[in-house]
């Protein structure tokens, strides 16, 4: 005899009987049910919805970028959705040259056990900017740095919007962009002499010290000179 | 040169009657040996590289038996640098800075294809090679090696020093860093860098 299996979920929203997560089987590549956040998001938000596409089961909402963070943040805070998770902010540039950017949230709600994928399309020869969710969801910080750092999306709103995986000194473009020449624009001497002119402990700005409060760690001398602004050498 | 045993210091003597016992080699060949066995190796680790690197330094194939059993995470007290993995543009300053700090004599291994070559990254940000950036001694191939072939790497780098002169000077030279770029260290800063790492409770970083 077997007992059903029971997943405990802290701030499950879902009633008490409701069936334990399964994977789903058979699902179509396009077309199937909706995720019920996407009619949601219709009777809230009407024509800032531009499109539901539900592709392998999972569905994609296409909104008017304009209204990106106010979507995001009633996601996030209507109990009837409770968005708390931001798992993934990315870019896709396709190769055709009049199909739109598009950049992408992966959000998931925890509570409700739904995924749902929204996405803002950035039309070619418009500048790439969008709203920044870092208001909304702390998580945004990086990874919008990162989208900007490969594909040159500005993040309207974000903080501290500067290259993350590239260093800060890179000239070269946002590598990820379909211009972007895979072995880079430069030389490999002047890629070189380049990276080799950065200085490895410039990164250790005043802001990243003050993200992990690790500052009063630091040796009393380093201290003055950060303090004094000296970012060791840039 | 001879090695003198006294008979009241109770060690192995060469002549078994007693007496003093001695040897005649060349210094060469005396200081080579114990360099050669005593590789300490600096591991710089960035890839899947690192992972065979480490099976190489545990007890299956046991790099203590050819004297290196102890990593040296501080430059400073390193003979070797072994390069386990690609390099990307951003690390270049790093492993160049890493290769300065290390004292002489020094050697280096590039482990594997991409630190070696950049292997299959051909691409925007990894170095291509790290001997554009580093001297490298032996190059060993694979993607990654085996141990067996990191190991052949290491007894192939033994086999250099066993063949070094200290009369050769050239061996030795260094270009010297230019004054101009981010890298330089004044003398004065490496001699206040020079001091201990710190210890296991306080290792704190370099003051630059």
């Amino acid at each position: 005899m077997t007992t059903p299996f029971k997943p405990v979920v802290g701030g499950s929203a879902l009633a008490g009987d409701a069936p334990a997560p399964a994977t789903k089987r058979n699902v179509p590549h396009r077309g199937g049910p909706a995720n019920p956040s996407a009619e949601a998001l219709r009777a809230q938000f009407g024509a800032a919805v531009r499109r539901v596409d539900v592709v392998w089961g999972e569905t994609s909402v296409v909104v008017d970028g304009s209204r990106l963070e106010e979507i995001v943040r009633w996601l996030h805070d209507d109990p009837s959705q409770r968005y708390e998770f931001l798992a993934d902010v990315t870019a896709v540039e396709f190769r055709d040259a009049d199909q739109p950017l598009e950049v992408v949230w992966h959000l998931r709600s925890i509570a409700y056990r739904r995924f749902l994928r929204l996405k803002v399309e950035l039309p070619r020869g418009a500048a790439l900017e969008v709203q920044s969710v870092w208001p909304v969801f702390r998580a945004a910080d990086w990874l919008e740095r990162e989208c900007y750092d490969m594909f040159g999306i500005r993040f309207n709103g974000h903080p501290d919007l500067r290259r993350i995986l590239m260093w800060e000194q890179y000239r070269e473009g946002f590598p990820l962009r379909k211009d972007f020449p895979l072995r880079g624009r430069f030389s490999r001497a002047e890629q070189l002499r380049q990276a080799l002119a950065a200085n490895p402990e410039a990164r250790y700005s005043m802001e990243e010290l003050s993200i992990a409060d690790a500052f009063e760690d630091l040796p009393k001398e380093m201290r003055a000179r950060l303090r004094s602004g000296e970012k060791t050498g840039e | 040169m001879g090695l003198i045993n006294r008979p009241e210091n109770d060690v192995v003597s060469y002549d078994p009657k007693g007496g003093e016992g001695w040897i005649t080699t060349r210094l060469d060949f005396l200081v080579n040996w114990g360099r050669s066995n005593s590789l300490w190796p600096m591991p710089f680790g960035t890839a899947c590289c690192a992972i065979e690197f480490m099976a190489s330094a545990a007890s299956q194939f046991d790099l203590a038996r050819f004297g290196m059993e102890r990593m040296s995470f501080s430059p400073r007290q390193a003979d070797v640098l072994i390069c386990a993995g690609r390099v990307p543009f951003k690390l270049a300053p790093v492993i160049r800075r890493i290769w300065q700090q290390m004292l002489q004599p020094k050697w280096c291994i590039s482990m594997g294809a991409c630190a070696s070559t950049g292997g299959m990254f051909d691409n925007y940000a990894v170095v291509q090679g790290i001997d554009t950036i580093i001297p490298v001694d032996v190059y060993v191939p694979g993607c990654p090696p085996r141990p067996e072939g990191l190991i052949y790497g290491i007894m192939m780098l033994q086999e250099k020093v066993k063949r070094e002169r200290a009369a050769d000077a050239s061996i030795r030279n260094e270009m010297e860093p230019d004054p101009t770029s981010q890298l330089y260290i004044p003398p004065s800063a490496i001699n206040e860098l020079s001091e201990p790492f710190g210890n296991s409770i306080h290792q704190q970083r370099s003051g630059l």
